[in-house]
């Protein structure tokens, strides 16, 4: 304790091998300059704007229609993903079937394909003149240009969260205890209610998170499908667009700001209900 | 018979549940990656490779595969010495490092353009001395490098850092017992055990690069021939209802994708190499 580099000590514990000062001070490095003060501009920015304009611009009623489309239509996208992203996940963990490799690799399309090409791609097939919208458009059901259009982007893009998410904790869950549920005479639907969705509820809760905040801050794959529609189908993303693009940079980054926070205070509350259940399942 | 029965579903419920879920996938995944290559070559391929060799299509698939060769390996670099520091050594504040290193996933790609042009752009806080200077960023390509490099930033990093904690530090402990230096060390201990993984966030890392389309679009400017790269290409070409020549472009993102996908499955199924978690 009395020794000179005992400070240094404290921080970092020694080691034998060479390259903490290179490796550590290059990474701190460049992550200050490519990544931590450019998003510290934004804030810096909103701070300089003077509470009552910031909130003018930031919570105007085409802003705040834009952030209710944007949660609203990222939480809908993210509860279908949660539902057949189990599903998915479930099946290729649990049964074999021909085709199953493919089936597990396509499942990281959305991860690989750009999102402009998935967007182009859904409105293709759900323009009332599309491959799909051309027969549900004689019934009055309108895809494209609506909130389902963009529901239906965000699901492409969110459901490789989910799967991702849980298959690794699907596989991990021993049979055993499943068998041991069924011996005390659970039926295997109690089995699964009981057992197995406690124990896959963080990971599932853990993907639709991720599923979520994609969905949020998502462009590229709904700008065509969406219509955008100001007040109607103008998602947060495009607001901000729209707003750079009439060189309205207050505007752009008090509705960016505001994004920002609410996602990361969404996503801080999800981690909270995860903390506490896993503290209840410890416990 | 009827002690495995219990732990499974029946015959019939497997096949539902196996049947919704390709059902699903194959509308959702299946049908507009279908979509991009039918709506391409709609009317023939001569018309398809008309839509590609134009000068504007050649140009942005110039820049999008210079976009990604400068951006790839500075991610590459980082990514390497960002996770050799934190799995190396121990240190105060390693989580937190962790937490900022992934925080490019949680921003908008929109506001993770909105930051550069805030930086850099003409009404921008270094916008009058980089006029001044006659440097452009904005609107020209160091701006979308920077956008890229920006969104892409994780992915070599959170692909590594499970992999190499995993590892842990012995081999290198033995190698520079043993006399090696830090390099040698590096390049005959570190980087044969992590190749595989390393090449895995290369490929997530590159497909993103080349993709990427939110914030490159906001610091683009949208110039033909000159900052349009291949996503961008596609939306001005869909805005002006050149279809076949949209679908074209973003049937060779399409391949991209398929290439990334094929070359990721066979590292895991050949190398068994299991990656941590969801990806982006």
């Amino acid at each position: 304790m009395n020794r000179p580099f005992s400070k240094r000590n404290r921080w970092r514990q020694p080691s034998v091998l060479p390259g903490f000062g290179l490796t550590f001070g290059f990474s701190l490095g460049w992550l200050t300059l490519i990544v931590l003060i450019p998003l510290a501009t934004i804030f810096l920015k909103s701070a300089g704007m003077g509470w009552s304009d910031f909130i003018k611009v930031g919570f105007s009623e085409r802003a705040v229609a834009a952030y209710r489309l944007s949660f609203g239509t990222a939480a809908a996208a993210g509860l279908v993903n949660a539902i057949f992203g189990l599903l998915v996940a479930w099946v290729l963990v649990r049964y074999s079937f021909p085709g199953k490799k493919i089936v597990n690799a396509l499942v990281d399309l959305p991860f690989a394909l750009p999102t402009a090409v998935a967007g182009i791609a859904l409105t293709a097939l759900y323009a009332p003149n599309g491959w799909i919208g051309q027969y549900l458009d004689p019934l009055g059901i309108k895809i494209a240009f609506t909130r389902i259009g963009i529901i239906i982007a965000l699901v492409f893009i969110g459901l490789p969260f989910v799967v991702r998410s849980v298959e690794p904790v699907l596989a991990d869950l021993g049979k055993d205890v499943e068998e041991a549920a069924a011996t005390l005479g659970a039926t295997r639907r109690q089995t699964f209610t009981r057992v197995i969705f406690p124990a896959i509820g963080p990971a599932l809760l853990t993907g639709f998170a991720l599923a979520f905040a994609r969905g949020v801050g998502e462009y590229g794959s709904v700008i065509f499908i969406s219509g955008n529609m100001p007040g109607k189908t103008e998602i947060a993303p495009l607001l901000i667009v729209t707003q750079l693009e009439q060189y309205a940079y207050d505007g752009a980054t008090a509705i960016a700001t505001v994004m920002m926070i609410a996602s990361f205070a969404i996503l801080l509350g999800i981690n909270l209900v995860q903390a506490w259940s896993r503290g209840r399942a410890g416990a | 018979m009827s002690q495995r029965a219990i732990v499974t579903e029946s015959r019939f419920a497997r096949g539902l549940l196996i049947g919704s879920a390709l059902a699903f996938l194959g509308f959702f995944l299946l049908l507009p990656l279908v979509a991009v290559f039918s709506e391409a070559l709609k009317q023939g391929v001569g018309t398809f490779w008309d839509a590609v060799k134009e000068p504007d299509a050649l140009a942005s698939i110039r820049l999008t595969l210079l976009i990604a060769a400068i951006s790839v390996p500075l991610n590459v670099v980082f990514g390497i010495a960002a996770s050799w520091a934190i799995t190396k050594y121990s240190f105060r504040g390693k989580s937190l490092l962790i937490t900022l290193i992934d925080l490019p996933f949680s921003v908008s790609p929109v506001v993770s353009g909105l930051i550069f042009v805030l930086l850099f752009g003409a009404h921008g806080w270094l916008g009058p001395w980089l006029s001044a200077h006659d440097v452009k960023i904005i609107f020209a390509v160091p701006g979308i490098i920077l956008a890229t490099v920006f969104i892409t930033f994780p992915f070599v990093a959170r692909e590594l850092i499970p992999l190499m904690m995993e590892q842990g530090k012995d081999d290198e402990e033995a190698a520079v017992s043993l006399g090696a230096n830090g390099w040698q060390t590096f390049w005959h201990v570190t980087l044969p055990n992590i190749r595989w993984g390393l090449l895995y966030g290369v490929l997530l890392c590159n497909a993103r690069a080349m993709g990427e389309f939110g914030a490159v679009s906001v610091v683009s400017g949208h110039i033909r021939g000159l900052t349009n790269t291949m996503p961008l290409h596609v939306e001005i070409l869909y805005n002006e209802y050149d279809f076949v020549g949209a679908f074209a472009v973003a049937s060779l993102l399409a391949v991209l994708a398929l290439v990334t996908l094929v070359a990721k499955s066979v590292l895991e199924w050949r190398f068994d190499y299991h990656h941590g978690g969801a990806g982006h």
